[in-house]
């Protein structure tokens, strides 16, 4: 739709306000992989209900605005077992030792000029579009 | 205080995402497909994103956290293998299927038993992610 990228930069917006309370707030980047991960491996449970808190608004707030859609949302996701499964693990391993995702390196580091963060994003997206378009434009799974 | 601040954040957090299409998985792989029908919207969300984040950062200046104590130390800006290896492996996984972990969670109510599946080995993945990164130091030490 023409109107996606006017939503595109709403919804950003609040990615990154929401960014700015957890690091003026809190003190803390916001980092899903890094939140979600010192839960996994312990390093994080001395800020347990910190992180927990964090998740349970991050799970919430879809569900509030949910009524607020009268169209079906769906998020086409692949209906490959092994897709899912393989990307998951990719997806876990991958952004624990990067110590980083989406929201830690690509919005948290690039707002601060980090050399890491804009490192580690132009990374990920090239790995991303190369193994898409094999994927898709040259084995023809997904 | 703490607590509710989390709560707060992650909520403005999940709502963006929820907003801004990021978790639909052909929105984020219309992104990466640049030979398909390539989809601009994940760059305004991340353009988005960094305009708030970046005035956070200025403020953060010869301040404290609203609930006390330091900012984070910031790593060195040190370039190693565990940041390139981690983010190519990230990457193959996040274009495979779309999500990556922020959307992951956001999504977990209304993205099926895939997406349950999907978070489960993104968990066990995160599980194995020390063990892995040591043997990833050990061929770079041996390299």
């Amino acid at each position: 739709m023409e109107t996606d990228w006017i939503w595109g930069l709403v919804g950003g917006l609040l990615i990154g306000l929401g960014g700015a309370v957890y690091l003026l707030g809190n003190g803390r980047i916001m980092g899903a992989s890094g939140i979600i991960g010192g839960l996994v491996d312990g390093s994080g449970w001395s800020t347990l209900w910190e992180r927990l808190a964090f998740l349970a608004g991050v799970i919430l707030m879809p569900l509030l605005l949910w009524p607020l859609y009268n169209v079906e949302i769906s998020t086409h996701l692949t209906s490959n077992w092994w897709v899912i499964i393989g990307a998951g693990l990719l997806v876990g391993v991958g952004t624990r030792i990067a110590n980083g995702c989406t929201s830690g390196h690509g919005v948290c580091g690039i707002s601060r000029l980090s050399l890491r963060g804009i490192v580690a994003t132009v990374f990920y997206i090239l790995a991303g579009g190369l193994t898409l378009a094999l994927f898709r434009h040259v084995l023809g799974v997904i | 205080m703490r607590i509710l601040l989390s709560l707060i954040a992650g909520g403005l957090f999940g709502a963006g995402l929820f907003i801004s299409g990021m978790t639909d998985t052909t929105k984020v792989q219309g992104w990466l497909d640049v030979f398909g029908n390539w989809d601009p919207t994940l760059a305004f969300v991340m353009g988005g994103a960094i305009i708030p984040m970046f005035f956070a950062w200025r403020l953060t200046r010869g301040r404290h956290p609203l609930v006390g104590g330091d900012f984070p130390a910031l790593p060195r800006p040190e370039l190693d293998h565990r940041l390139i290896v981690g983010s190519i492996l990230f990457g193959m996984g996040w274009g495979l299927a779309g999500i990556c972990p922020g959307p992951a969670i956001a999504s977990i109510t209304y993205n099926g038993i895939g997406g349950l599946v999907f978070v489960v080995a993104m968990l066990i993945g995160m599980g194995a992610a020390p063990a892995v990164g040591r043997g990833l130091d050990r061929v770079a030490a041996a390299a």
